[in-house]
């Protein structure tokens, strides 16, 4: 058992170069996270993204006001070009009125690997034992009307625009 | 699952077991534990560096938080753990996790277009 690490891996059918440019775009990154930049990834770089408002549902748009427009940020640490994508940020640090700034970060990495079928993506998502504690029992409370209401309208525009 | 407004009104029942976990020596006791199945202080110090005096105390944290219980078999104490509140923990994990099997899913959107 750990509570200091998730790991994902999913094998996705297509070329290396589109993945990495999903990965590494930080448009197209946010297209398919759900945030918004202005400028691009490079690494060392300290994004400050925004989470984007919603026309596509209203019933999930409302429980999403309260989110909308609220910066989050992420520092871009690696970069080898389709190989590997790493990022540190704040994990759930979606309260406006919190100082998430002085908090230890989670390590986000992508790594892409080719395979038979196309490219298999392993996602690592490591650091939360360093999280303070009162913070992770707070992602209990926050994270249902926040971030999953956010991905339940993402997965609609997508396959609305397709 | 747990609805969002029942662990709302539990922020702090949740911290105590967060800390409660947030220590190696304790953490180390909850592997046994889910490896071996319920047993003895005696033979949780077994192999250990730790003296039965601190593994008790760890012990004695962890059942504060509803970690592990503890039940009489004769003359000795028998430790074993609270699969319910193991469970409380992995669910922030859970969370973050499912967040990200959503992402991928419209990564993977994106990229098989």
């Amino acid at each position: 058992m750990t509570t200091d690490r998730i790991e994902k891996k999913i094998l996705l059918r297509a070329s290396r170069q589109r993945v990495w440019r999903a990965l590494s775009d930080s448009t197209e990154f946010g297209s398919w996270f759900g945030m918004k930049f202005d400028t691009a990834f490079t690494p060392g770089a300290c994004m400050r993204g925004t989470i984007a408002p919603t026309t596509v549902d209203a019933e999930v748009a409302k429980t999403q006001k309260k989110y909308e427009g609220v910066p989050v940020e992420m520092t871009i640490e690696q970069m080898e070009p389709e190989r590997l994508f790493s990022f540190r940020w704040h994990p759930g640090a979606v309260d406006p009125d919190l100082d998430y700034s002085v908090e230890p970060t989670t390590l986000v990495v992508f790594e892409l690997e080719e395979v038979a079928d196309g490219i298999l993506l392993t996602l690592t998502e490591s650091g939360f034992d360093r999280i303070p504690l009162a913070r992770r029992a707070k992602v209990f409370s926050m994270n249902e009307g926040g971030w999953s209401a956010q991905m339940k309208l993402i997965e609609r525009y997508v396959s609305h625009a397709q | 699952m747990r609805s969002s407004s029942t662990v709302a009104a539990e922020p702090k029942g949740s911290a105590d077991l967060f800390a409660a976990l947030g220590d190696p020596a304790r953490l180390r006791l909850v592997t046994r534990l889910c490896d071996g199945g319920p047993m003895s202080i005696a033979r949780l110090t077994e192999g250990s560096r730790v003296t039965r005096q601190a593994i008790t105390k760890h012990l004695m944290v962890m059942k504060g938080s509803g970690l592990v219980r503890c039940t009489r078999r004769g003359r000795e104490s028998v430790w074993q753990l609270n699969q319910k509140r193991l469970e409380d923990a992995r669910c922030y994990l859970d969370r973050i996790s499912r967040q990200w099997d959503a992402a991928l899913q419209r990564l993977r959107e994106l990229v098989e277009d």
